[in-house]
């Protein structure tokens, strides 16, 4: 069944964009920070994954379980020292301020860029860590993407019942729709950010070190993830978690259709005719629905 | 604006500082390069060429300098990063003529940065001996640029080399004649892909698959599944690094084991055989080596002075290349680019490779197509002393 295999490796493909797209889905939308540096993280963490496993034959499970939180402090103490002064305590954005908001991640990953150049040069990442197949029926699929897909899954569900059952996810939301009416009923909204930002750094760093099972990273990968993110998170709608995963599974869809039944050549061009068609009618339609 | 001008006044400071040094040691011979160091050229600029860029210089400095006729003379090196972007390297090299004034300028990585910088090396008078530009309009080039030179040979040798030993395996029963082809969508995937498809068709080949992906591409299952459909007895990539590193997991995954699995640029890395270990047995690349006894000292070598070991197809032409450079100045035993260009036009030279002759330029001299078997990457084509036989088909994906 060719169909059922394009649908399959696609949906699971997109599984890990959706991941990748909630940690900057989390950071932009809840934070209100637009993140450019958050692909070289992303990267940053795959590329540890692999000099682990490499070096110390460190397994990416653990780097799995090990590695998140560090990023996520990383992330606070950059929002602490870099972002917050920035923003101001009563977060209130104009145009101007998220304009250097932008400017300065931006110069943030040719900072990240620049120093794991110096320290690794432009070496390929890439090693071998559960590649055996798994066969699904009639198909077959990587048993790291399979994992990978599972892990994402799991953080997305997760992250969407925080978000919807807990005081502390709707203070989030409250936040991410209307961040100066958040503070007038008493949400901590500058911690609070601070968290969502850590938070999507965290789930950034897993994704990364999932990432790493099966493509292969350099220190010049972060524009492109950060890019595929991006378009996720356009596609998907920012703060909601199942946005983010069924962003990122229309955007496996739609390069696994294409690939197999289409033209390879025509797959890049499929993902950003989808960004584009979003953009025209899915936003049309929210900011229709929103007055 | 104060601390731009204070960053100058620095500049200009150390540009004096540097400009005393040079003439405080007039016997030194300058070499300057421009290399990628950050930015996506870095990854085969750091495996290729910089390597033995410092490989060189290390040795060559070790057994005293550069036999002048003057006496032997130590090399000076002016290194620049240009972070991957042409315009940048065309600064750097422009600089590195007319404000660091070196004697030779060694080439960048890759075919379109070499394009790029080109006529500021002949508008110079430099040679370029560049390795990394694999492009089918070298000779063209070289008509207009008579200091351009490329080791690597062209597109079509390799190209007509893998549908040459392909209709060879056919012809002797060991795998049937329909090939399935993959490339990237640029200049270096195009260019050779052309070069097959024509070569694959006077040959007799059967193309029951040939299609192009773009940078980025990500989704090999889906390809790999696309392909198999075709039940090709070879499969072909013209691809980079990150798609050679791919490929054979998710080849592995869907099941699809041809007779023939030829990768492109990446296939000879070292980091490939580190991935993949027994199951890189039996896959076919670009280049080759012949694990000769030159080529285990240079092996040696290349892992003690820069910790890295060498790749198995333009790492040893590079080092071939500078091994032409350095023989040319020593005839010369000069500083005079016009008669080094001369003779490296004309002289064939003793280096890593063997016997080197450049023929209207071009090194045509080279492995084309290699195989990895029993952990060394052993050249198959063209069929010469130092080639072994393929061995066809691969074995079967081990788990």
């Amino acid at each position: 069944m060719p169909l059922l295999d394009a649908l399959l490796t696609g949906a699971i493909a997109g599984g890990v964009y959706g991941l990748l797209a909630l940690g900057l889905a989390l950071q932009y939308g809840v934070a209100r920070i637009l993140n450019l540096a958050y692909g070289e993280a992303v990267a940053l963490a795959g590329i540890a994954t692999a000099l682990l496993y490499q070096g110390l034959t460190l397994s990416p499970l653990v780097a799995l379980v090990a590695l998140p939180p560090l990023f996520a402090l990383g992330n606070l103490l950059l929002h602490r020292l870099l972002f917050l002064p920035l923003v101001g305590r009563t977060l209130a954005l104009d145009g101007e301020n998220e304009g250097r908001l932008i400017l300065l991640t931006f110069g943030l990953s040719f900072l990240i860029q620049g120093l794991l150049a110096a320290e690794l040069g432009g070496r390929l990442f890439s090693y071998s860590y559960l590649g055996q197949g798994v066969s699904l029926g009639t198909t077959a699929v990587a048993l790291n993407r399979l994992l990978a897909f599972g892990v994402a899954l799991a953080l997305v569900v997760l992250a969407h019942l925080v978000l919807t059952r807990t005081r502390l996810g709707m203070a989030a939301r409250a936040l991410s729709r209307e961040p100066e009416e958040a503070l007038l009923v008493g949400i901590p909204a500058v911690r609070l950010s601070a968290w969502a930002f850590a938070l999507g750094g965290g789930v950034g760093a897993a994704a990364g070190v999932l990432l790493s099972m099966f493509h292969t990273l350099t220190p010049a990968s972060g524009p492109e993830l950060t890019l595929k993110a991006l378009v996720v998170v356009i596609l998907g709608g920012l703060g909601g978690a199942p946005g983010a995963l069924l962003g990122g599974v229309a955007l496996g869809l739609a390069e696994a259709l294409v690939t197999r039944f289409v033209n390879p050549g025509l797959s890049m061009a499929a993902v950003y005719g989808l960004f584009v068609l979003a953009v025209l009618y899915l936003r049309g339609n929210r900011e229709v629905a929103r007055q | 604006m104060k601390t731009r001008r204070s960053l100058l006044v620095q500049g200009m400071a150390a540009a004096a500082s540097l400009l005393l040094a040079g003439r405080a040691q007039a016997r030194t011979v300058r070499i300057g390069y421009s290399i990628s160091k950050t930015g996506p050229y870095a990854t085969g600029a750091g495996i290729t060429t910089l390597p033995n860029y410092r490989l060189w210089v290390e040795e060559v400095n070790a057994a005293g300098g550069l036999k002048l006729a003057t006496g032997p003379t130590r090399i000076a090196v002016v290194e620049y990063d240009d972070r991957s972007s042409p315009e940048e390297t065309i600064r750097n090299i422009e600089r590195l003529i007319t404000q660091d004034r070196v004697d030779f300028v060694l080439p960048p990585w890759g075919t379109a940065m070499n394009l790029a910088v080109a006529p500021v090396f002949a508008r110079h008078g430099y040679p370029q001996i560049a390795v990394t530009n694999l492009s089918e309009k070298t000779p063209e080039l070289v008509r207009r640029w008579p200091s351009y030179f490329s080791f690597l040979g062209l597109p079509s040798q390799y190209a007509e080399a893998l549908a040459l030993l392909l209709r060879n395996l056919a012809a002797a029963g060991r795998m049937g004649r329909r090939v399935a082809v993959v490339h990237t969508d640029d200049e270096f995937g195009l260019e050779l892909s052309g070069a097959f498809r024509r070569a694959a068709q006077k040959e007799g080949l059967e193309l029951v698959y040939f299609q192009g992906y773009p940078a980025g591409f990500s989704d090999f299952q889906s390809l790999l599944n696309a392909v198999k459909g075709r039940s090709p007895d070879a499969f072909v990539a013209f691809s980079y690094p990150a798609e050679t590193l791919a490929l054979p997991e998710a080849a592995a995954v869907v099941g699809f084991n041809p007779a023939v699995f030829f990768l492109g640029v990446g296939t000879a890395f070292p980091i490939f055989r580190q991935r993949y270990g027994a199951n890189a047995e039996g896959i076919m690349g670009l280049g080759g080596v012949v694990p000769n006894q030159a080529w285990r000292t240079y092996l040696e070598r290349h892992r003690a002075v820069t910790n890295q070991e060498p790749d198995r197809w333009a790492s040893p032409v590079t080092y071939a290349s500078l091994q032409a450079l350095r023989a040319a100045i020593e005839k010369i035993g000069k500083v005079d680019r016009f008669q080094i260009v001369r003779l490296l036009r004309q002289e064939t030279f003793d280096t890593l490779l063997g016997p080197l002759q450049l023929e209207g330029n071009v090194f045509r001299g080279n492995w084309l197509i290699g195989q990895w078997q029993g952990g060394e990457f052993v050249a198959l084509m063209p069929e010469r002393p130092g080639a072994v036989a393929p061995r066809v088909p691969k074995p079967s994906w081990s788990r």
